[in-house]
């Protein structure tokens, strides 16, 4: 199947190169990091993760949001979700990728990587962490190469498959479990001690995850000659919908507890983000972007007829996408640090390097997803213009 | 078309055996022993017989290190019974003290860079000495 | 026997990772050559659990607490950046608003607000930092100590962010040109990798206290916290003494006794 990812349009092409371009401009940046250290970063002795593992949490759940597509379509052999499943799970790869690529990154000795291996220590979270993903993008692949396969031959999918595709239901909401673990179990961070952690974490993943899955079917229906369908962006709309409000909803029941408990230490941080803190407020403006659009998406979403209208689901779809960016790629993570462990502010920004290797490992993401979503546009589309003769 | 094929037989054959043919004739070094400090010992033995630690150093260690960090034991009792520290900077540089002659000729002719000296500190060498 | 392309790959594909794996379990195997054996120096001081207590009344003046640090730093070769972004420090002061942040409040001594606390590792019996390594570069030892291993670290910093005492530092670039004066009996510390105080366990193993107890002329104690008969203990049975966050059930094994009116 690989070798309808190798014929394309010049416009296909051009837009491969641009990614690997990019992508390339990241690499060389990277091995500039490489060879001075992390110490070419923003991040300190304070704020010691920053960007890198806020992409790495976001696009987690980018990943498990497949599950949003694989469910309804598997388990509730709901059809109109027929055309958009390996959208679903052709996204899951790339961000799969993307997560690995950030965490390694991120890593002061990424020759030593192997040590996870070598040195395997179950306690850690970390451990589980690269379990669950490297096992999430097994099962993408194998299932969506495989069902796509066997629709190219226009027979049934084999019947072996369908344990794994079970298996991937239960593990899409188990990577990002793990991954609210890494946070939501350390002592002495207030921010991140928090029990709906894990559940903050999912609800943003499948409002985030399908918000993007609309953009680009959206696209996909613009630039190709297949169409995800129309029933099948409306219903991810809905999920964008009641995901969304139950992750703002979430994020309120966060600021009771920390206010209403009048508890110092858990107010910090949300003071910081949105306030400022002794005269520190570097992340005021993005957060309050972040809230805004959270609060504009929801409008268009749960009025109907903005809703339904695609120009401004479309939108809105937009405003999640960005505003769960900022929130849970950026806020989230330096909301931990900040204050530090003696209440004191220390604040981060990337610096150019960090945002360029950051893009560059976003182009590397994207120029997969162009590949895998070629193959699956040409192939869906081809038998779809068989079925007509 | 089964050009092509065959000329990527042939690269293919080319890229992976060239570090093979490239290498060229590089004369094998020896480590070299004559050090001040090995010349004032009396008996002129290392921990272990030269022939093992030629073969074995860098499992040896590997042992120190998890022996001296890890396990908190650091004294070495080799097969003779004779007791040192574990230790790479206090013990084993003391006596080869010529890094560069000792260490580094070797480890460029195998091509492997054993990561030591990122943390722990080489002997004072005049330089150009190697 | 006719084969197609992809029942090559296929066949081709097996056989490479069992040659991996087989090439894995040979390296395993073959790891262990030596029947070597360790032991511990006589003169070694061992415990079941070395604990400290600073004894802040002792602390008078600012050369009292630049010794313990200097001493500290120096012997252990950790550099001096001279700015907070690439700070790394092993023992450092603080305010006690910031030492003990919730016990502070508006009406403490003058002298209490003003005065530095010494900061350090506490080598928790139940550190956090230890629970999230996912390769065991950080451990815990026999001792009690709370190590790190330099060689293991992968330098994912998970344990900065589980640390509640801000312990730990890392080399954010190569901290060989930062380093005044070098200690040749001691390594230093490659970019990359997390580090942090570590009781001075290579002291300990020849017999010596940690080099910033040796300096402190008293002001700091140190002792095995599980033998009754122990200056640590002796102390502990006789003054009033706190440890910091003690409430997030890490169980610090450094003491603070803040003392009274006396600092006055």
């Amino acid at each position: 199947m690989f070798e309808k990812a190798l014929e394309g349009s010049k416009r296909y092409w051009t837009w491969l190169i641009i990614l690997a371009a990019i992508s390339g401009i990241g690499t060389l940046y990277y091995l500039k990091q490489f060879q001075f250290g992390l110490g070419l970063t923003g991040l300190s002795r304070d704020v010691s993760w920053g960007l890198y593992i806020g992409q790495f949490t976001f696009l987690v759940g980018v990943a498990a949001s497949a599950v949003m597509v694989v469910l309804p379509y598997y388990l509730h052999n709901y059809k109109v979700f027929g055309r958009i499943t390996i959208l679903g799970e052709f996204l899951a790869i790339p961000s799969v990728i993307m997560c690995m690529l950030f965490i390694f990154v991120d890593m002061g000795q990424p020759t030593r990587i192997l040590n996870v291996l070598l040195h395997p220590t179950p306690r850690s979270v970390l451990f589980w962490d690269s379990v669950v993903l490297g096992g999430y993008l097994f099962l993408n692949l194998l299932v969506g190469w495989t069902v796509l396969h066997a629709e190219k031959k226009e027979i049934a999918p084999p019947k072996w498959i369908k344990p794994f595709i079970y298996l991937s239901i239960i593990w899409a909401p188990s990577i990002h479990t793990v991954t609210a673990f890494i946070y939501a179990g350390l002592p002495g961070r207030h921010f991140w001690l928090t029990a709906i952690m894990a559940a903050r974490f999912l609800a943003s993943a499948f409002s985030s995850g399908p918000a993007l899955l609309i953009i680009l079917a959206m696209i996909i229906r613009r630039y190709t000659k297949f169409d995800p369908g129309k029933e099948a962006i409306q219903a991810l709309g809905k999920i964008v919908t009641y995901f969304m409000l139950t992750n703002v909803f979430f994020m309120c029941l966060e600021l009771f507890t920390a206010f209403y408990s009048g508890i110092p230490g858990h107010q910090h941080p949300f003071k910081y983000l949105f306030t400022g803190l002794e005269g520190h407020g570097r992340l005021v403006p993005l957060m309050w972007t972040s809230a805004i659009l959270a609060i504009f998406s929801l409008i268009l979403l749960l009025n109907p007829a903005t809703r339904k209208n695609e120009r401004t689901l479309a939108v809105a779809s937009a405003a999640v996408f960005i505003s769960l960016w900022i929130e849970k790629g950026f806020g989230l993570i330096i909301g931990g640090f900040v204050p530090n462990p003696f209440e004191k502010v220390f604040e981060y920004w990337p610096t150019a390097p960090e945002t360029i290797i950051t893009i560059g490992v976003w182009a590397t993401g994207f120029l997969i997803l162009t590949i895998l979503y070629k193959i699956a546009t040409t192939v869906k589309q081809e038998v779809g213009e068989s079925a007509h003769h | 078309m089964k050009r092509y094929v065959y000329i990527g037989i042939v690269a293919f054959i080319v890229i992976v055996t060239y570090p093979f043919w490239s290498a060229g004739k590089a004369k094998k070094p020896e480590p070299k022993l004559d050090t001040p400090e090995i010349q004032k010992l009396v008996e002129k033995k290392c921990v272990e017989p030269k022939e093992f630690m030629k073969r074995e150093h860098m499992k040896l260690l590997n042992q120190w290190r998890d022996a001296a960090l890890r396990d908190g034991t650091r004294v070495y009792v080799n097969s003779e019974g004779k007791e040192f520290t574990v230790s790479l900077q206090n013990t084993c540089m003391k006596c080869h003290s010529n890094k560069k002659k000792f260490c580094d000729e070797c480890h460029n002719y195998a091509g492997v860079k054993p990561y030591c000296w990122d943390c722990h500190i080489a002997p004072k060498e005049e330089e150009g000495q190697i | 026997m006719k084969m197609n392309r992809r029942d090559f790959l296929k066949l081709t594909g097996t056989g490479t990772i069992l040659g991996l794996a087989g090439l894995g379990l040979f390296e395993r195997v073959t790891e262990e050559a030596i029947a070597a054996q360790f032991s511990k120096d006589a003169k070694a001081l061992n415990a079941k659990r070395w604990a400290m207590i600073v004894d802040l009344r002792k602390f008078k003046t600012e050369e009292d607490y630049r010794r313990i640090i200097n001493a500290c730093h120096s012997v252990h070769n950790v550099p001096d950046f001279g700015n907070p972004k690439d700070e790394i420090k092993w023992l450092w002061t603080d305010t006690y608003e910031h030492s003990f942040p919730g016990q502070e409040h508006e009406f403490m001594p003058e002298w209490l607000e003003k005065k530095p606390i010494p900061l350090l590792c506490n080598h928790c019996a139940n550190p956090p930092c230890v629970r999230v390594c996912p390769v065991k570069a950080t451990f815990k030892s026999p001792d009690g100590i709370t190590q790190q291993d330099y060689h293991r670290c992968i330098g994912c910093r998970f344990c900065m962010a589980a640390c509640p005492y801000g312990a730990r530092s890392f080399n954010w670039r190569d901290p060989r040109p930062f380093i005044k004066k070098t200690n040749n009996e001691f390594p230093t510390r490659t970019k990359g990798v997390v580090e942090k105080c570590n009781f001075c366990t290579e002291r300990l193993a020849k017999g010596l206290k940690p080099a910033c107890v040796e300096e402190s002329n008293g002001a700091l104690i140190f002792g095995d916290l599980m033998d009754p008969d122990s200056e640590v203990r002796q102390v502990l049975r006789k003054d009033f003494t706190i440890r910091r966050k003690a409430e997030l059930g890490t169980q610090p094994s450094v003491f603070y006794i803040i003392g009274g009116s006396e600092n006055v």
